[in-house]
């Protein structure tokens, strides 16, 4: 601040001017009287200043009251003018008078922050009108007012001046505070960003990952050395590209969907796996992410792009997926991307896709393996493999091995069974010719199972299920040929099956009962025996005949003890028939199937049922097949001798539908042949009877008779058979002409005495 | 991408373009601590309020008499949030004629005003300047500077003058508060002032219309919204009142016959 000038002469000349005596030369003079004069005056004015000054002071608060801001009530506000209103009485009235106080009072109100220009304005108006009178300074009447009101005019200038200049100094030291903080907040705002811009720098240039920075159109704005290394570019060449120069061949579509969301501000961020080419044009396998940079007012601005190089991982990926994927010994497709593929046909492809399989199983691979080693078989199947492979590659199919010696040909969109059969047919050419290995030409053949259907009537499992039935079909068909799935055929196996699966606990549940068919003398129509046939009442299928499951019986094992209860049934009925008639021959026949006649409990068993029902061994009949007496082995041959021997009856069932060694039949204890219905059948009708057959039943008979056994016929349906088989001689007949199979309490009433079947047609 | 960002230390970006509330106050006290824009948006709410400079006096002077009444009810350490451009009459003048090591803390979002704020208070021990959004208050009491000067197991005198009428209701402002709340231990007071359309309301409406083009968009509040301001506070007597007339010193300054032209709501709570 300036120190505040003085203007004690120019305030003295005015006094002098002001005073009428003043002459030249009198400005000492006139200042010399003016302060003799009010020496005393001045000392009365101070006596009365007290109160003078307050009333001023209340008044000149009241004047610039609201016009600035001060950190004081309206009471301190007072106060402070008091002092001020002081000082300035003072300079009224001070010898020599002096204007500084009036620039002092200008300052310290600006000092006290009354810094609005009214206050200036006002307090220069109140200290004109009421300063003086407040005062009590206006009441003389010798001039000396004048002097005193040339005197406040002198301090109210002083004021003005003082009060300005304060008021410019305060104005532009908070200019310049303001500018400095400005400045300050500039400056660490600055520093703030050069910090962050190069902890960004040395992140960016030597950060391991790659980092590309592009605007929204793509261009490519700066990258760093990682990402220059990565893609085999130099940094400024990399400068000229475009991001979408990058776009690779087998890049997601979403990558580049993603990538336009973010371009439009949709997104601020994504990631992805993407593939780059290199400079050199090896692929680059990148984990990418790209961040969206917005400016402050949140428009999309900057792309920022990071890579990192997954390439290794990928390869290893890959290798690791192959592996998987792929069979180490013949590198074909294993089963698990074979049901990979086939599994995203089913989920993916149209309904109406049909596709087509080809389920390949070499014949004897195993007996190769274990006659020539494992590496021979090995190498056999890499040649099988390539040669098959060349075969599927030529219609763009996929061969999968499955394991073993199996193998499985993909036919996608098939175009119908036609051209799954010729994929087929050419699979089993191919491998026409032997094949050499190791010395060895090994003739190789296979079976194929082929299935093809439309997809939306299947599932990848029924496929599969259905070439595995199929290959078998193909197999035991006869192998080395393809088998095509037959839904009819399936069925009847899915049934027998079920039969199969059921009849262990049918048998628990009684769920068979046995019936009997008469056998008749054609000499005199009467009853010799009955044969006990088994029947299941199944629960859901109704009555099944013997043919329908003994064979499955046979295969299960379940025929032993079933043959038991039939046996123990028809024992135990054929008692009641002994104890009715006693006196009468007859007997009751039951068949044994094979596996029951090599059943080594079999002797044992009978026995204890006949010793249970009390049954004479000679009212028992066993009928076995021809093959299964023919192929007996010793023991079994002798099982039958130890049957025959205890008085039970042996007879041969249809016979005459094997290869019977007729000369081996004297060697063994049979007593009686059954000849098959089907020759029985020729002797039908009297018109067009097949006179070949007669001629063999005729021979069969001569030969029973020969060895001394007797014949009975089977399937006697009409009085010409019964007619003619009389003539032939055969002994007794069986079949629908006499009676069907009946329950036991049926059989009966034919035991009554006297009872005969009728042998030629009664007509009246 | 963190590190991409502006740090959160950094100061905001300074923009001389846009006008900022704590300049215009200033102007409106009589300060020099402005620019043209200041002054510009000044201006134009003066022509549409004339009576705007003396409001911001009535403020001002709720803010003196409010310390002094804090002082007196024996809080010894205060938090000046919005505390913007420090022109005389500062509340750490009023607290340190009083007690000299009573510490204040000066709490502003303007990196300026908070610049300046430290260029003022160099050297004084019993003052400190924390800059930070009032709209955190986990941030803010979670400031070293502010924890290192303030004792909060011990009563705080906040103060939040001018301010709150920058916060917009999206902003939850009653939240803001109730957050502070939380902060502060028992005994200690709220003392806060509020524009209103209550009184004048033709022209605080315009001014309200004015700022609303501004950075700081001024949201006028009623009298029970700005009661509600203080949830969970007990009132002091007179409760929440014009301006002026919250426990003047004198007849003269309460201006009682027309309090309500000064379109501004003061209050006192103690946190119980």
């Amino acid at each position: 601040m300036t120190s505040p000038p003085d203007r004690a002469v120019s305030t003295g000349n005015a006094v002098s001017t002001g005073n009428a005596v003043a002459t030249g030369n009198a400005v000492a003079t006139g200042n010399a009287v003016s302060t003799r004069t009010a020496g005393p005056a001045r000392n009365t004015a101070l006596a009365q200043a007290g109160p003078g000054s307050l009333r001023f002071a209340g008044s000149w608060a009241r004047a610039v009251a609201g016009t600035s801001y001060v950190p004081m009530e309206i009471a301190e506000v007072e106060q402070f003018l008091l002092t001020l209103t002081e000082k300035l009485a003072a300079a009224l009235l001070a010898e020599p008078f002096r204007s500084c106080p009036g620039y002092e009072v200008g300052t310290a109100l600006v000092d006290a922050h009354f810094t609005g220009v009214e206050t200036l304005g006002r307090t220069v108006s109140v200290l004109g009108e009421r300063l003086l009178a407040e005062l009590g300074l206006e009441t003389r009447g010798d001039g000396e007012p004048d002097e005193l009101r040339s005197r406040l005019a002198v301090l109210q200038g002083s004021f003005a001046e003082g009060f300005a200049d304060a008021l410019r100094s305060r104005t532009l030291d908070e200019q310049e505070a303001i500018r400095h903080a400005v400045l300050v907040t500039r400056e660490e705002a600055e520093r703030a960003l050069r910090a962050s811009e190069a902890r960004f720098r040395a992140v960016f240039a030597d950060a391991a990952i790659g980092i590309g920075i592009g605007d929204l159109a793509g261009n490519i704005l700066d990258v760093n050395q990682s990402l220059s290394d990565m893609l085999g570019y130099p940094v400024e060449e990399l400068c000229r590209h475009s991001a979408t120069d990058f776009v690779h061949p087998d890049d997601a579509p979403e990558v580049w969907q993603l990538y336009a969301q973010l371009v439009a501000g949709e997104r601020d961020h994504f990631r992805s796996e993407k593939r780059y080419f290199r400079k050199d044009g090896a692929v680059l396998w990148t984990d990418l992410t790209v961040s969206l940079i917005r400016d402050d007012s949140g428009e999309p601005r900057y792309m920022v792009a990071m890579f990192e190089d997954i390439s290794e991982r990928h390869s290893l990926q890959n290798r690791l997926h192959h592996q998987a994927m792929h069979d180490p010994l013949t590198h074909l497709p294993n089963r698990s991307l074979f049901f990979e593929r086939l599994s995203r046909i089913f989920a993916e492809a149209p309904e109406h896709t049909r596709l087509g399989l080809c389920y390949l199983d070499l014949d004897g691979f195993k007996v190769v393996n274990d006659a020539l080693g494992h590496d021979i078989g090995d190498q056999l199947l890499v040649t099988v493999a390539d040669r098959l492979k060349a075969c599927a590659a030529d219609g763009g199919h996929l061969l999968a091995r499955m394991g073993g010696d199996e193998f499985v040909v993909l036919v996608e969109d098939s175009q119908g069974t036609g051209q799954v059969v010729a994929v087929a047919d050419r699979l089993l050419r191919c491998l026409d010719q032997p094949i050499r290995i190791g010395g060895h030409d090994l003739a190789v053949s296979a079976s194929i199972g082929v299935v093809e259907r439309e997809i939306r009537t299947s599932s990848s499992a029924d496929v599969m299920q259905a070439a595995d039935i199929t290959l078998y079909w193909a197999k035991s068909d006869g192998k080395s040929r393809w088998a095509l799935f037959d839904s009819e055929r399936n069925d009847r196996e899915v049934a027998r099956y079920t039969l199969s699966a059921a009849l262990p606990s049918a048998l628990d549940r009684g769920e068979f009962e046995v019936e009997y068919q008469p056998l008749v003398r054609f000499s005199d129509g009467s009853l010799v025996g009955v044969e006990a046939l088994v029947r299941w009442r199944h629960p859901t299928y109704g009555r099944l005949s013997p043919d329908r499951f003994i064979s499955l019986a046979e295969e299960t094992g379940l025929i032993v003890p079933l043959g038991r209860w039939v046996l123990r049934e028809a024992c135990r009925e054929a008692r009641r028939w002994q104890d009715m008639s006693p006196d009468r021959r007859f007997f009751v026949s039951v068949n044994l199937a094979v596996r029951q006649s090599r059943d080594p409990a079999l002797v044992s068993d009978v026995t204890a049922i006949l010793e249970e029902t009390g049954l004479e061994p000679g009212r028992l009949q066993l009928e076995l097949t021809e093959s299964a007496i023919m192929g007996t082995a010793d023991e079994a041959l002798a099982v039958l001798h130890t049957l025959s021997d205890k008085g039970i009856r042996i007879a041969i069932d249809d016979f005459g539908t094997g290869y019977s060694n007729l000369a081996y039949l004297r060697h063994l204890p049979v007593h009686s042949l059954k000849i098959a219905g089907s020759f029985i059948e020729g002797l039908r009708s009297s018109e067009d009877g097949d006179p070949v057959d007669r001629q063999i039943v005729g021979a069969l008979v001569s030969l029973a008779h020969a060895l001394d056994l007797d014949v009975t016929a089977e399937g006697v349906e009409t009085f010409v058979q019964a007619e003619r088989l009389k003539v032939i001689g055969c002994d007794a007949g069986q079949g629908w002409l006499f009676a069907r199979p009946a329950p036991a309490s049926a059989i009966d009433a034919l035991l009554a005495p006297g009872f005969t079947f009728p042998i030629r047609p009664e007509y009246p | 991408m963190h590190w991409l960002e502006r740090p959160d230390w950094a100061p905001g970006e300074i923009d001389l373009e846009r006008p900022s509330v704590a300049r215009v106050y200033d102007y409106y006290l009589g300060g020099s601590h402005n620019f043209a824009v200041d002054r510009q948006l000044a201006q134009r709410a003066i022509r549409l309020m004339p009576d705007l400079p003396l409001i911001m006096q009535a403020n001002r002077a709720f803010l003196r008499r409010a310390v002094r009444f804090l002082l007196a009810a024996g809080v010894r350490q205060f938090l000046d949030i919005g505390s913007g451009i420090p022109t005389v009459g500062n509340v750490h003048e009023i607290v340190h004629a009083s007690d000299p090591d009573a510490p204040v803390v000066y709490v502003d979002s303007d990196p300026v005003a908070v610049a300046h704020s430290r260029a003022i208070l160099e050297g004084n021990r019993s003052a400190t300047v924390v800059q930070c959004d009032l709209r955190d208050p986990r941030a803010l009491f979670g400031d070293p500077a502010l924890r290192a000067a303030l004792d909060l197991s011990q009563p705080v005198g906040v103060l939040m003058i001018a301010v709150l009428h920058f916060v917009p209701d999206s902003d939850d402002p009653a939240g803001v508060v109730g957050r502070l709340y939380d902060e502060i231990a028992p005994g200690s007071y709220l003392a806060l002032t509020h524009a209103t359309a209550d009184g004048d309301q033709a022209n605080a409406r315009a001014v309200g219309e004015l700022y609303a083009q501004s950075p700081s968009p001024l949201v006028l509040r009623s009298r029970a919204e700005v009661s509600a301001l203080f949830k969970g506070f007990s009132p002091i007597d007179p409760g929440i009142v014009f301006l002026p007339v919250w426990r003047p010193e004198s007849e003269r300054d309460s201006h009682a016959h027309e309090a309500e032209r000064f379109s501004g709501y003061a209050g006192v709570g103690l946190r119980t």
